[in-house]
């Protein structure tokens, strides 16, 4: 039976970059699967993921999200946005945190070429052997029905992706 | 490279359906997931998963979820339940697909199930996200799953998954 698992592409930073895009996504595959690790340059401890999907820049899209500290946890959304934001506090480390730590993520997005409305989830953690560290769960929805062909990622707070910053992009077939 | 991430059965619903089941399933892969997409009939019903045919009567399941519904978060438990719930503070939508995952480990070691359910349920402007820790005290293998509704149905066109994972 064929692999169904099977990474489309992937992309390791040799630089810093502004962004990462997969694009050209092709139609094959029942689900997606994204996983990252990441640091930035903004000056913070916590940065987090800013996502659009296909170049679209409408407000369609909105999350839901859930994060623990070690000592506390809160949950926040938003909503009517024109991008997702993906792990706010939780999805990329920041560069005044412990230096060499990436943080680590996963974006599940199933059905991703049907004509349905698009519900993905994200989990991520930056824990850098510190106090202040993150780990939190989103529900991400975009609210269009067209098909998922390119996913674009940069620094929610306007930081660059940072060196050895590293993407892989996996499909799942469901036959 | 073998494959070890395999699809053995999908089901898309034609019309509504309070329930799907996955049978008869094959006892050669190490762990399962499910990934199940859809809305519901109805609005606040409650969605869950049993194993092998137990029912109601049954007290081997119990769970514990963390939850976050935009503004506040939140953590429960069950113990002696007949069930494991999937969405335990999360509404459901009858316009906007729900998405799970189900991970069930190790499904026919000589050991009790755990499982790991995240759900995600964001509606622009409301929903919630959950993580729940399943377990099922048995030790015999799993070879049959049942996702119920609740009170509703799954609407036409929910899509659920099961794939076999091999550790080698």
């Amino acid at each position: 039976m064929a692999n169904t698992y099977v990474l489309i592409a992937s992309n390791t930073l040799s630089s810093s970059a502004a962004s990462v895009t997969f694009s050209s996504i092709p139609n094959t595959y029942t689900d997606l699967v994204l996983r990252t690790s990441a640091r930035s340059t903004r000056s913070g401890i916590d940065d987090g993921f800013a996502v659009v999907l296909s170049s679209n820049t409408n407000t369609i899209y909105s999350h839901t999200s859930i994060n623990g500290t070690g000592t506390a946890v809160q949950s926040d959304y938003n909503y009517n946005m024109s991008n997702f934001y993906a792990g706010h506090i939780f999805g990329i480390n920041g560069n005044t945190t412990t230096s060499s730590t990436f943080s680590s993520g996963e974006f599940y997005i199933p059905m991703y070429a049907s004509s349905n409305k698009k519900q993905l989830s994200f989990v991520g953690a930056n824990e850098t052997n510190a106090t202040a560290v993150q780990i939190g769960a989103a529900a991400l929805f975009w609210n269009s029905t067209s098909a998922i062909t390119s996913i674009s990622l940069s620094s929610l707070f306007g930081g660059d992706l940072m060196s050895g910053s590293s993407f892989f992009l996996y499909g799942i077939k469901n036959s | 490279m073998p494959a070890t991430f395999e699809p053995i059965a999908t089901t898309t619903l034609g019309s509504a359906a309070s329930s799907i089941t996955f049978s008869s399933i094959p006892a050669t892969y190490t762990d399962l997931r499910i990934v199940l997409v859809g809305a519901n009939s109805a609005s606040g019903s409650n969605c869950y998963i049993r194993y092998n045919g137990t029912t109601g009567a049954s007290t081997l399941y119990s769970y514990t979820h963390i939850s976050g519904n935009g503004s506040a978060a939140s953590s429960g438990r069950a113990t002696d339940d007949n069930k494991i719930l999937l969405n335990v503070t999360s509404t459901t939508s009858t316009t906007v697909p729900m998405m799970t995952t189900i991970d069930v480990f190790s499904y026919t070691a000589a050991t009790n199930r755990t499982c790991l359910i995240t759900w995600s349920g964001d509606e622009n402007g409301s929903g919630t996200v959950e993580r729940t820790v399943g377990l099922y005290r048995s030790t015999t293998a799993v070879t049959s799953i049942l996702l119920a509704n609740s009170g509703a149905n799954w609407a036409s066109g929910t899509t659920a998954t099961l794939y076999g994972i091999k550790a080698a």
